[in-house]
């Protein structure tokens, strides 16, 4: 791998990350109002 | 605050966008160590963005410890989480940058193996905060936080006290900095703090909704008729 390949890797590395954090955050929020509805009930 | 977020989210896009033009672009090409150098503006951002959410996280344990209130534990829980996550970035481009600079992914230098430290701590705070679920968990937790606190001016500082492979301190290190690449820097660390506040935004009203919904579930248990007691 040369000196792009490594740039490349550690910027897209860094975005998989951070997408990763949020798909949790949003999936959790998705289960959370899942849950606020069957209370609801 | 619900029209702030969006019109906020679009500006931290634009910032991120501005970022990476200026550290792509129109920051000039490190002379030894090449494009390479270029993970320079996503690797140390991501540091100081992680040490200033724990600094937040220290502040909000500390009044926890003293008031009680459960905002100041929701702060701290929050950005130790994002904290964390600016730190695995930091410690995952660390090594990218150094396999073709140093030649090696990892050296257990000072800087190296305390900032590894740092991230197992509020990785273990993360975990007690998981998978403990009595009543002086908030408690024990920001007592961790404080603890681990102490380890955020030790790995700044570990490269002015101890000799390290590690590259000088950016800020007072002594060197001088291209103003292009120092704009470049500071335009990303403005960006990735941005971003922090907005997941660190998001995670809160998601804590919220669920310390919500968890006392709904307490209060539907109690008023639930109880089976088999007469």
């Amino acid at each position: 791998m040369n000196g792009n390949g490594y740039l490349f890797a550690a910027y897209a590395i860094t975005w998989v990350i951070h997408i990763t954090y949020m798909g949790t955050i949003l999936s959790r929020y998705a289960r959370l109002k899942r849950e606020i509805e069957q209370l609801k009930k | 605050m619900k029209r702030l977020f969006p019109i906020l989210g679009v500006l931290t896009a634009i910032l991120l966008c501005y970022g990476l033009y200026q550290a792509l672009v129109v920051a000039p090409t490190e002379q030894t160590m090449g494009d390479v150098q270029r993970i320079f503006y996503y690797h140390v951002p991501s540091a100081w963005t992680a040490f200033i959410l724990f600094f937040i996280n220290f502040v909000a344990s500390i009044l926890y410890l003293v008031k009680r209130r459960s905002a100041q534990d929701m702060v701290a829980l929050t950005t130790a989480e994002v904290g964390v996550v600016f730190l695995t970035v930091n410690l995952v481009t660390g090594p990218i940058w150094a396999r073709p600079v140093w030649g090696i992914w990892w050296t257990w230098d000072w800087r190296l193996t305390s900032t590894l430290v740092m991230w197992l701590i509020y990785v273990s705070y993360l975990f007690l905060r998981r998978f403990s679920s009595g009543g002086q968990t908030p408690t024990l937790a920001a007592a961790l936080a404080v603890l681990g606190a102490l380890c955020v001016p030790f790995v700044y500082f570990s490269i002015w006290f101890f000799r390290t492979q590690h590259p000088q301190p950016v800020i007072g290190g002594g060197g001088s900095i291209d103003p292009r690449m120092w704009r470049a820097l500071l335009v990303n660390w403005l960006a990735f703090s941005c971003f922090a506040f907005m997941v660190c935004w998001s995670r809160y009203r998601l804590e919220k909704l669920q310390r919500e919904v968890d006392e709904a579930h307490a209060m539907q248990s109690l008023l639930a008729p109880r089976g088999g007691v007469r």
